[in-house]
C-alpha cells in the first residue's frame, strides 16, 4: 500500500478538504498511515506503540459526521501522532523511559483532548530521548530513532520520533514538546516545520515535565499552514496550567501573507560570527536564506543578543534543578516500575530509580540536586536566574529593532548514529541556537531551508512573547517561495520503493 | 558553646511553637478533591494529589483568603507579593516527593497573639503548605513493619504554618497561647482546630538557659503532642531533662524529640531523615502569588469581632466579670448567644449567670451543646424575664430551663402545662398568711416570745397550702408584717 497522500506532500489541511469533500473517508486515510508507520517502523523506529483500535474507532466516528452532514473540526480525520510524554487515558505513557514503561495513564492531557476535539485521529505514541532529556532519539530507554532523509543519521531530539514520522509524511501532523530546542533541531534534522510556542501560550497540564520553566508543547508539521491549524487548536488558556497566560488565540491560519513587504528581519549578529566559524556550506545555506527573506521585501537588520552564549551554561543549571524535583515522584512507591527494597523504603526509592533512569537522566537529577544544595544555590542556581533575565532583556532589545529574527536552527546537518553519544557537551552544544528564546520564553520555530549534502537543514524564525502569528506568518512567505521540502522526497520511501 | 555546671544555678526556658492548622476549604490546595476528614482511604484523590506525571497546581484562593484573614486578625502584614517554593526530600507519604511550601516570602510576617493574661506572644511569620499523605504501618513505625500502607486522602489539604518567636517563658503559657490560637481560628472559621483529628498539630522547639541571661542554649524540636495537655507535659518533661543534663555537666543536642504520652517521655528520634537538605527552590509550575488593595480591604471587612476584642466589650457592656466574659467568649456562637439573650432580655449580669449555671447544667445533663439544643436565645430572655418579674419562683425557673433547653418549648408554655406559675397577688397571699397565722396560735406565740425559727415553720405552712405556688419573698415579707 502507498502512503496516506497522492502527492509528494501530504499536509494535514489537504487530508481535511479531501475527506469534507467525501474523495477520501477518515477511516481510509487512518488505515493508511497506520499502516504506513507500521512498514516503516523498521527502518525508522519512530513510534513506541500505535494505537489502531483507538485511531480506527475515532476515524468512523468522524466519517459518521461527515455523513450526517454536522460541523467539522478543524483537524477532522487527520491522523496524528503525539510524543510519549503526552498522557492519553488508559494509554501507556512512558516518557521513552523504563521507569514508566508499565505507567498508564488514568487522565489525558489537556492539548491531546483538545486536539482529538478538534478531529484529530491520534495513531500512535511517537519516541524520545527519556523524559526529553537529549539532542538525538538516542537516549530512548527502548530503541533510537532514525531520520528518514539518512537512516544512518539521528532524526534530531528529544522528539526525534515525531519529527521523523512527519518527515517521512507518514502523517501531516505531530505533537512534541520543546524545552532547549526538542522540537526545532528534530524539525531542521527531519525537514520539516516545528513551532515552539510562546511559554505559557500552551497548557502543560498532562504533558510529563522535564524544566516546568521551559517545557513547552508544539506542533511539527508538513508545512507552515498545518502549523498554524493545529497551533490554533492547541493554544489557549488552561484553569489546570496555573503558568498557561489568558491571551487570546488570534486566527493564525488566516493571517499567511505570501510577500514580507514592510517586514524588518532581525540577523543576530553573534550567531553569525559563530556559523562563520563552521561548516563553510552552512554558513552558505544560511545567508541564501536571508536573501531570500530580503527577495520577498523583507528588510533585514543586525541585532546583538550578547549574553545569548551564555545561555547553554544557564540552561544546564536551570533545566537539571528544575528536573531533579520534577522526576523525584518516580520512586517505585505508587505507579511505575518498581524494584523491591528487601523490607527497606529508602532502599526501593534507590533501587528503583537506579534500575529505572537512564545515564543522562541520571546525570541530569545528580547536576540539579547539585545545583540547588545549600551553599551552591546562590552561585548557581540564583545567577543562572540572573542571566536568564539578562538574556530575555537581550531579546526586548533586539526586537526594538526588528519584527522577527531570523537565524540558524542548527549547527550542523544531521550527524550519524552514536557520533556524538559518548560525548555529552558535544550533545549539549547541539541546542547552542536555540537555548536563548527558550530561556527567554518567545516563540520560536525551525522551517525547511534546504540541504547540505543531502541532508536538511531548518532556519529559525523567532518572535516576541504572543507573536506567534508573525513568525508563522514569515515562514509561510518563505516556504512558499522557497518550496525546500516539497522538492524532494525522503530517501527512506525511495529505499523502500526500490526494496518493493 | 560554653555550658554551665554550677549546681545552684537556676534554668530558664525558652520556648517557641510551630503550629499547622489544616484549613476548612472545600477543596485541596492545589485540586479540586474534597477536603473532609474521616472518608475511607484513598477516595479523596486525583491525579494531581497522587503526585501522578504531567499534573500541576493551581493555588486555592479560599486557602490564600483564610490564611490572610488569620494574619489579619494577628495584626501580621500581609504580603501583598508572595511564592511558593519546593521543599525536596523523600517520604513515601507525599506523593511528589517534595512539599509544595513557602520558603522565603510567606504569606505574612510579624503579628502576635494575645494571650488572656494580656501578654503577647510575637509570630515570626504564617506560611501556606499542601499536607502530605497518612503513613499507616503495620507495626509501630516504618521500620518495624512488615509493610506500611498509604492514605493519600489529606495529601495536599491546605496547611497553615503559625510560627511563634521563642517568647513563650512556660509550659503554663504555651497553653495559653494554643487556646488564645485556637480561638481565634475558629471564631474567623477558617479551621476545624480539632487537635485529636489533626487539624491542629504542635511541635515546639524548646531550650533552657541560667536564669538572668540571654544567649540562647540548644533547642530540642518536640513533636508528636496530640493534646494541649501533653504540650505541657511534653514541655515540662523536656525543661527538666535539660536541666539535669546541663546541671550534670551533660551538653545538650540539637536534635529533633517524639512524645510519648503513655510513658510521658520524651525520646530522639535519631532518624537519618535528620540531615536534610531540602534544597528550596520556586516552584515553577506556579506563578508569584498578587493580592491587591480591593480584595485585602475586603477580606478585612469580613473579618469578625475577635474573642479577647468580645471578652472586653461584654465586661464593659454587660457588667460580667472577666472570668465570666472569658468563658462566654471561648466559642464564637456561644458568645453571640449570650449576646442575643442579654440584649433581648436587657439584663447581661442575670444572663450571663444562667448561661453559665443552669443552661450550662441543662445542657450536659442532655448531652447537648449550645448548637444541637433547640433552645432560642429569645426563649432563654422570656425565661430571665419572668423570673425577674416574679411570675415563677426560682426553683421553678430551673424545671423551665431544663424543659426549654431540652426540647426547645416556649418558658411560658412550660410553665402553664406545668402549673409552675407563681401566686405573687398580694391579697391572695395575704388570705393564706392569714389563715395560717389563724391555724397555728402556738407558733405565733413562739415567735412573739423571741423564737425566730417559728417564722420559717409559718413560712413553710402558707407555701404547703399554696402547693408550693406562693411567691415566697412576698410570704416571708407579709408575715414580718403581720408578726409586727
Amino acid at each position: 500500500m502507498s502512503s496516506i497522500h497522492a502527492t509528494s506532500l501530504p499536509t494535514g489541511h489537504a487530508l481535511r478538504e479531501a475527506i469534507r469533500r467525501r474523495e477520501r473517508s477518515a477511516e481510509e486515510i487512518t488505515r493508511a498511515a497506520l499502516h504506513d508507520a507500521e512498514s516503516l517502523q523498521g527502518p525508522l523506529h519512530a513510534y513506541i506503540r500505535l494505537l489502531p483500535e483507538r485511531a480506527l474507532e475515532r476515524a468512523r466516528r468522524i466519517d459518521g459526521l461527515v455523513r450526517a452532514g454536522e460541523p467539522l473540526g478543524t483537524l477532522a480525520g487527520v491522523p496524528v501522532a503525539v510524543k510519549d510524554l503526552f498522557c492519553l487515558q488508559g494509554e501507556f505513557t512512558t516518557c521513552g523511559s523504563r521507569i514508566l514503561e508499565n505507567f498508564r495513564s488514568p487522565y489525558s492531557a489537556t492539548v491531546v483532548e483538545k486536539l482529538e476535539a478538534a478531529g484529530a485521529i491520534i495513531i500512535g505514541k511517537t519516541n524520545m530521548d527519556e523524559f526529553a532529556m537529549g539532542s538525538s532519539c538516542e537516549n530512548s530507554a527502548f530503541f533510537p530513532t532514525r531520520n528518514p532523509w539518512d537512516t544512518t543519521r539521528v532524526p534530531g531530539g528529544s522528539s526525534g520520533g515525531s519529527a521523523s514520522t512527519v518527515g517521512a509524511r507518514t502523517v501531516p501532523i505531530a505533537l512534541g514538546t520543546d524545552t532547549g530546542g526538542s522540537i526545532r533541531e528534530p524539525a531542521s534534522f527531519c525537514n520539516i516545520v516545528g513551532v515552539k510556542p510562546t511559554y505559557g501560550r500552551v497548557s502543560r497540564y498532562g504533558m510529563i515535565a522535564f524544566a516546568s520553566s521551559l517545557d513547552q508543547a508544539g506542533p511539527m508539521t508538513a508545512d507552515v499552514r498545518d502549523a498554524a491549524d493545529v497551533l490554533e487548536v492547541i493554544a489557549g488558556y488552561d484553569p489546570m496550567d496555573s503558568t498557561s497566560v489568558d491571551v487570546a488565540v488570534p486566527p493564525y491560519a488566516s493571517e499567511l501573507p505570501d510577500d514580507l513587504h514592510g517586514v524588518r528581519i532581525g540577523i543576530v549578529a553573534e550567531f553569525e560570527a559563530s556559523i562563520a566559524q563552521g561548516d563553510a556550506a552552512l554558513a552558505a545555506l544560511y545567508k541564501q536564506a536571508y536573501k531570500d527573506l530580503e527577495r520577498l521585501g523583507a528588510q533585514l537588520v543586525e541585532v546583538h543578543l550578547p549574553h545569548a552564549q551564555y545561555g547553554l551554561a544557564t540552561y544546564y543549571l536551570i533545566a537539571p534543578a528544575e528536573c531533579s524535583s520534577n522526576l523525584a515522584r518516580y520512586d517505585g512507591a505508587r505507579y511505575g516500575r518498581r524494584v523491591d527494597g528487601d523490607g527497606d523504603v529508602y532502599a526501593m526509592f534507590d533501587r528503583t530509580r537506579a534500575a529505572g533512569f537512564g545515564d543522562e537522566v541520571k546525570r541530569r537529577i545528580i547536576l540539579g540536586t547539585y545545583a540547588l544544595s545549600t551553599g551552591y544555590y546562590d552561585a548557581y542556581y540564583v545567577r543562572a536566574q540572573k542571566v536568564r533575565t539578562l538574556i530575555k532583556s537581550d531579546f526586548d532589545s533586539a526586537f526594538a529593532e526588528c519584527d522577527v529574527i531570523a537565524c540558524p536552527a542548527v549547527s550542523c546537518p544531521p550527524f550519524e548514529l552514536g557520533a556524538k553519544s559518548q560525548d555529552p557537551l558535544a550533545m549539549y552544544l547541539m541546542d547552542y541556537f536555540t537555548i536563548p528564546m527558550s530561556l527567554a520564553g518567545i516563540p520560536a520555530l525551525s522551517i525547511p531551508a534546504g540541504y547540505v549534502s543531502d541532508l536538511p537543514v531548518g532556519l529559525q524564525i523567532v518572535a516576541p512573547a504572543f507573536h506567534e502569528g508573525r513568525m508563522l506568518a514569515v515562514a509561510h512567505a518563505y516556504e512558499q517561495a522557497t518550496q525546500h521540502a516539497a522538492a524532494r522526497i525522503p530517501a527512506v520511501r525511495s529505499e523502500g520503493a526500490r526494496a518493493s | 558553646m560554653q555550658q554551665a555546671i554550677e549546681r545552684n544555678v537556676s534554668y530558664q526556658p525558652v520556648i517557641g511553637l510551630e503550629v499547622h492548622v489544616e484549613l476548612a476549604t472545600q477543596s485541596k490546595m492545589f485540586c479540586g478533591c474534597r477536603n473532609v476528614f474521616g472518608a475511607p482511604p484513598n477516595t479523596l484523590v486525583c491525579p494531581v494529589c497522587l503526585g501522578m506525571p504531567g499534573t500541576l497546581p493551581v493555588i486555592n484562593r479560599r486557602a490564600v483568603e483564610f490564611l490572610c484573614k488569620t494574619g489579619m486578625a494577628l495584626g501580621c502584614d500581609v504580603a501583598p507579593f508572595s511564592k511558593f517554593d519546593r521543599k525536596n526530600y523523600f517520604y513515601p507519604d507525599m506523593p511528589k516527593n517534595y512539599q509544595i511550601s513557602q520558603y522565603d516570602m510567606p504569606l505574612t510576617t510579624g503579628g502576635s497573639v494575645r494571650l488572656a493574661s494580656g501578654k503577647r506572644i510575637a509570630l515570626n511569620r504564617i506560611h501556606l503548605e499542601e499536607d502530605t499523605g497518612k503513613n499507616i504501618h503495620a507495626g509501630t513505625s516504618m521500620a518495624a513493619s512488615e509493610y506500611t500502607l498509604i492514605d493519600y486522602n489529606r495529601a495536599g489539604v491546605p496547611l497553615m504554618e503559625i510560627v511563634s518567636e521563642p517568647h513563650i517563658a512556660t509550659p503554663e503559657e504555651a497553653e495559653q497561647y494554643l487556646s488564645a490560637l485556637k480561638s481565634v481560628l475558629s471564631y474567623i472559621g477558617v479551621s476545624d482546630v480539632k487537635m485529636h483529628e489533626g487539624s491542629l498539630r504542635c511541635d515546639a522547639n524548646i531550650s533552657v538557659r541560667p536564669a538572668g541571661t540571654s544567649t540562647l542554649g540548644v533547642k530540642a524540636e518536640v513533636k508528636n503532642m496530640n493534646s494541649f495537655r501533653s504540650v505541657v507535659r511534653a514541655l515540662r518533661f523536656e525543661i527538666e531533662r535539660q536541666t539535669e543534663a546541663l546541671t550534670s555537666g551533660e551538653r545538650i543536642i540539637q536534635e529533633t524529640r517524639n512524645w510519648d504520652d503513655a510513658r510521658g517521655v520524651t525520646y530522639s528520634t535519631r532518624s537519618k531523615e535528620q540531615a536534610h537538605d531540602y534544597r528550596y527552590f520556586p516552584d515553577p509550575d506556579l506563578v508569584p502569588l498578587t493580592l491587591d488593595d480591593a480584595t485585602l480591604a475586603q477580606w478585612r471587612e469580613e473579618l469578625p469581632e475577635l474573642p479577647l476584642d468580645k471578652r472586653d466589650r461584654f465586661i464593659a457592656e454587660y457588667g460580667v466579670s472577666e472570668y465570666e466574659a472569658g468563658i462566654l467568649t471561648e466559642d464564637r456562637s456561644a458568645a453571640e448567644f449570650f449576646e442575643a439573650v442579654a440584649r433581648a432580655c436587657g439584663d447581661g449580669k442575670q444572663a450571663a449567670n444562667w448561661m453559665l449555671g443552669d443552661v450550662r447544667r441543662s445542657l450536659e445533663k442532655h448531652s447537648l451543646t449550645l448548637a444541637t439544643s433547640p433552645v432560642r436565645p429569645a426563649q432563654l430572655a422570656e425565661l430571665i424575664r419572668i423570673v425577674a418579674a416574679g411570675q415563677i419562683s426560682g426553683k421553678a425557673a430551673k424545671e423551665v430551663c431544663d424543659a426549654v433547653v431540652a426540647e426547645g418549648t416556649d418558658p411560658q408554655a412550660v410553665v402553664a402545662q406545668r402549673g409552675l406559675s407563681q401566686i405573687s397577688d398580694t391579697e391572695a397571699v395575704g388570705a393564706m398568711v392569714d389563715d395560717a397565722l389563724a391555724a397555728n396560735p402556738e407558733s405565733v406565740a413562739s415567735y412573739k416570745g423571741g423564737k425566730a425559727k417559728a417564722l420559717e415553720f409559718l413560712v413553710g405552712q402558707v407555701m404547703k397550702s399554696s402547693r408550693g405556688k406562693a411567691n415566697i419573698d412576698i410570704v416571708r415579707e407579709l408575715l414580718r408584717e403581720r408578726l409586727g
